[in-house]
């Protein structure tokens, strides 16, 4: 039986990018706001101090930072006539664990969508006509445009002190950027990362073969910042440990670094971690949430009542937390009926492999976002008549570090191991590159989420389950574009290129990327969509799902972190300034 | 009803002073409050995630632990039965109930510089402050320092009763700094050197003293070991934010500066900056001889700060404003005793969280990493790179330290 606690404002199912933002954007207005996080509290000065923070066998190869499958796993099949089995080690994805969740181990790569993208369903009908989408293809508009988010967008850009050189000022092109990029209101709050001599020799290529090279937009930072919140970021110092790592530096932008210390300055905030939200409490009539349960430590079971339920987990905990809730219709694959696990994507993702001839390229200068991009292919960018599938993505040198166990590139036909292996390793580390594609993945009517029938979590509820499967559009988008990359890679005048497209089908053993999206959508219909435009449960008016990855429609060709920021402050705004005054649906 | 009621009580128990308020009286309270802000009541008599001023502070003085004491309003175990002419002669005199003389850990021999009306002010505002019931057995020195009567002689040598006296030749604001600094704030209490007695060394106020393993530095205009590079701007962002762009407040600056300097306002902070910029010798203090480059523990220094530490403070140890100290040109760094660098290095510390600077950035510990000769050689360097001179760390001084620590909860 649950002990109760006594009753909050607010609750906040986990603490990473959104649960901070909508947790210091309400505890602004002077609401008491809970947060209960599953993992343990971390700290920069105490988790990831710069004296062993470069620790790449604890960190990137044993995935410290990472959840345990032993707290909370999935199971994963192809296809329906498949069964689905637990995920016991993760390596296709890695969701993230403790406070500051993925916002802590992400590369910072800071993109926003197209405009197009947010209309994408009318935009592609209007320009290819009806025929041209596959049947069996679920895209839809967002119930949200660009130019509405715009101004979110660069909110979250300047919590961060994002990197960056814009391409298109309020319509004004401007030299050095994305040319392709929705127009923004300013600048980049800190101008662009160095880049490296692998990035250059790309931008120059992409230039020759007549593309349009930009810097990454990346959240680690150029100079030290100064956010709207007073918090003081430092300037990155190129050390390659981004993806999988914590930055001791206070560079990278992260909950920890940009949100955290002005958010525990609140005395109506406080934080509950190393404690799992089970439930999701209903009142009678079920349209409204009287809170959560959740477990902590000891196993003892603890009930927070609470006026608002903010669902901020990983995108599949949002899912799974939803359906054992009884929140919203679950999704039914053979009718199409309901809604909770719909709409599930991921991203394509392919490589193009560089060696080079007599070059130091000094690959471990890096960052996890800097790099040379072109943004030709993206999304709608480019025309698409005749090639037999849609969506896009961007291209170019990214690679996020050259790090001794992991990065060990040698010539095709090279033996895996013993002295020819070293030889070869020895002789290729400072010529070699990787270039890479990474690109939409459109929803299907087969890929969805749903609570699976056999493996139950450590508390004893259903695990989620994920059927999900790379569909021929992608498969065909991703052989152009890893053709496109490999075309500009020949003109690096390189001794060996070996391109990678992405091939069917998905396999949830190989690190591909931690994209995983939808399952809660947002849209402007019930029928579509388990939440409104304003990130508001259709069912329960007091849950929200504040702008997690799980609430897009479909995953376009860009990393989600901005967006999911964008969304965050959007509907922080929409609660404190609609909700509050009348609580209640807000659509 | 009541407020006759009141002050007719307090008539009878103040006989002796003229002194009759409206204890209930906002003005009145709310000044109290602030005194109890300038005096940084907090910083002792509230402990850690405790009831506001119920006591539990245990203060590690060169002659033993005392504990500060219960100040809520519970008559039992705080002050609530305390009268008037009590609180003053606590503030003022040093002796307690029953005329027990206290220990200067109470810092009466600055407090005494308050005025009476400012006093009970303080008083009326503890009147207010909720209470708590918790016992605290405040003396745990050893014999015969227990024996309370040991301080009789101790007042003698050490204390001058006296309220606050203008420096006519002064400004207004220059006498308002000076009466915050040696009355409430009580800064010499910390950075004021002691004899062996643990008496104020007054001869040499505000040059900087070692308690509880940390240094608390020269706070004179001195310009190479005090603050003499900082400008009065500087040193009234240091107090307000706990940072500025020479350094950021750690250890019990980081405590002083979030319950008290962060929180007086902004004419009290410049008239403290503007009594510290005037104070000590306006010399500079003589310079040592650097520690030559070519030096064993230099050559080995400038490989660990490459390897360690220049991440954040950078090769030219400039650092970052509110994130990373600045170590070139710092009068601390370069300051003659070591304490503080060698407990930084070794335990790593956090700078204070302030309105103005919520940050509160932390120096992480290396003493898992470096070896006491490691520690003693990279600080060496500090000391004596970009400029800096000052005397090398001997590892043995890093060793105690440790071991100290090791020690200390």
């Amino acid at each position: 039986m649950a002990r109760k606690l006594p009753a909050k404002d607010v609750v906040i199912i986990g603490l990473g990018w959104t649960g901070s933002i909508l947790a210091y954007e309400l505890a602004k207005t002077g609401l008491n706001v809970v947060a209960i996080e599953r993992g343990p509290w971390r700290d920069t000065a105490t988790d990831f101090p710069p004296a062993y923070a470069q620790d790449e066998l604890r960190y990137a190869v044993r995935l410290d930072l990472f959840l345990r499958p032993g707290q909370q796993t999935l199971t994963f099949r192809n296809n329906a006539s498949q069964t689905a089995m637990p995920i016991r080690s993760f390596s296709g994805f890695l969701p993230g664990n403790g406070v500051g969740g993925a916002g802590i181990h992400w590369n910072g790569q800071t993109w926003r969508f197209l405009p197009t993208d947010f209309q994408l369903r009318s935009h592609l009908e209007q320009r290819y006509g009806k025929d041209a989408l596959p049947a069996d293809m679920t895209i839809q508009d967002w119930p949200v445009s660009y130019d509405e988010l715009e101004p979110y967008y660069d909110r979250f850009e300047k919590l961060c002190g994002t990197s960056g050189k814009a391409g298109n000022i309020r319509g004004q092109k401007q030299a050095g950027g994305n040319p392709f990029e929705g127009w923004r209101s300013s600048e980049y709050p800190t101008p662009p990362l160095k880049q490296g001599l692998g990035a250059m020799l790309f931008a120059e290529a992409a230039r020759k073969t007549g593309h349009s090279p930009f810097p990454q937009p990346a959240s680690n930072l150029s100079e030290a910042y100064v956010n709207p919140l007073g918090v003081k970021l430092g300037q990155c110092t190129y050390c390659g440990f981004c993806e999988r790592f914590g930055c001791g530096n206070y560079a990278k932008a992260s909950p920890q670094t940009c949100v955290l210390p002005a958010l525990l300055r609140f005395p109506n905030f406080s934080a509950q971690t190393e404690s799992e939200v089970t439930k999701i409490n209903l009142d009678s009539t079920g349209k409204r949430a009287t809170g959560v349960t959740y477990v902590d430590t000891s196993g003892e079971e603890w009930e927070q009542p609470a006026d608002i339920v903010l669902m901020c987990a990983f995108s599949f905990f949002n899912v799974q937390l939803m359906l054992l809730s009884g929140i919203g219709k679950p999704y039914d694959p053979q009718t199409g009926q309901g809604v909770v696990g719909r709409n599930y994507a991921y991203q394509t993702t392919s490589s193009v492999s560089v060696i080079l001839k007599d070059k130091i390229l000094n690959p471990f200068i890096a960052t996890g976002a800097h790099g040379m991009i072109i943004d030709d292919y993206n999304g709608d960018n480019f025309d698409h008549t005749g090639l037999g599938f849609v969506g896009g993505g961007y291209m170019g040198f990214g690679q996020t570090g050259a790090r001794p166990i992991q990065t060990r590139p040698v010539p095709n036909g090279t033996p895996k191991w013993g002295a020819e292996w070293k030889k070869a390793t020895a002789e290729t580390y400072q010529r070699a590159c990787s270039l890479a594609t990474h690109a939409s993945s459109y929803s299907y009517k087969d890929c969805y989420l749903d609570l699976d029938p056999t493996y139950k979590d450590r508390f004893g509820r259903p695990l989620l389950r994920m059927t999900f499967d790379f569909h021929d559009n992608e498969l065909k988008m991703s052989a152009f574009l890893t053709d496109r990359l490999a075309d500009i890679a020949k003109a690096m005048d390189p001794v060996e290129i070996v391109a990678s497209p992405r091939k069917g089908p998905y396999d949830s053993t190989i690190y591909q990327t931690t994209h995983n999206t939808g399952g809660t959508v947002m849209g402007t219909d019930p029928v579509t969509s388990v939440l409104n435009r304003y990130c508001q449960s259709w069912d329960v008016h007091n849950v929200f799902v504040p702008g997690g990855a799980s609430v897009f429609p479909q995953n376009h060709g860009y990393n989600p972190t901005d967006t999911v920021g964008a969304l965050a402050y959007w509907t922080a705004d929409a609660i404190r300034e609609r909700y509050l005054k009348s609580p209640g649906p807000l659509v | 009803m009541r407020r006759p009621l009141a002050t007719a009580v307090l008539f009878v128990g103040l006989t002796g002073n003229a002194f009759a308020q409206d204890t209930q009286s906002f003005d009145r309270i709310e000044r109290g409050r602030y005194l109890a802000v300038l005096g940084d009541c907090a910083g002792c008599h509230t402990a850690s995630h405790g009831a506001p001023f119920a006591g539990g502070v245990a203060l590690q003085t060169p002659f033993g632990t005392l504990v500060a004491p219960n100040i809520t309003s519970d008559p039992e175990t705080g002050i609530g039965n305390m009268t008037n002419d009590e609180f003053l002669a606590v503030l003022h005199e040093g002796r307690g109930h029953d005329g027990k003389r206290l220990y200067p850990a109470m810092p009466y021999p600055a407090y005494t510089k308050m005025t009476d009306d400012e006093v009970l002010a303080l008083r009326a505002y503890f009147g207010t402050v909720a209470p708590v019931n918790n016992r605290v057995v405040s003396n745990q020195l050893p014999f015969p320092l227990n024996i309370r009567l040991a301080m009789a002689f101790w007042n003698g040598l050490n204390f001058t009763p006296g309220r606050y006296q203008p420096n006519p030749q002064k400004s207004a604001l220059w006498n308002r700094g000076a009466y915050i600094v040696e009355g409430p704030a009580h800064c010499g209490t910390c950075h004021t050197p002691k004899t062996l007695l643990g008496g104020d060394k007054n001869s040499a106020a505000l040059t900087g003293a070692t308690l509880q393993g940390w240094f608390a530095p020269d706070i004179t205009n001195d310009q190479r070991k005090g603050i003499g590079g900082w400008s009065t701007d500087d040193l009234v962002q240091y107090l307000k934010t706990g940072t500025n762009k020479w350094t950021l407040a750690s250890g019990p600056m980081a405590e002083a500066v979030s319950h008290s300097t962060s929180r007086m306002n902004d004419d009290d902070i410049l008239a403290i900056a503007t009594y510290l910029k005037d104070s000590g010798e306006a010399s500079a203090s003589a310079r040592p001889e650097s520690v030559a480059a070519g030096n064993n523990a230099m050559r080995a220094g400038a490989a660990i700060y490459k390897d360690s530490c220049a991440a954040c403070h950078k090769d030219s140890g400039e650092g970052e404003i509110n994130l990373f100290p600045r170590l070139a040109g710092s009068a601390l760094v370069q300051s003659d005793d070591p304490t503080t660098l060698v407990r930084v290095v070794l335990h790593g510390t956090r700078s204070v969280s302030t309105a103005g600077a919520p940050t509160a950035p932390a120096m992480p510990a290396f003493d898992w990493r470096l070896e006491d000769a490691q520690v003693a050689a990279v600080l060496t360097y500090v000391r004596n790179n970009w400029g800096n001179a000052a005397g090398p760390v001997p590892a043995s001084v890093v060793a105690s330290q440790r071991a100290s620590l090791a020690k200390s909860p």
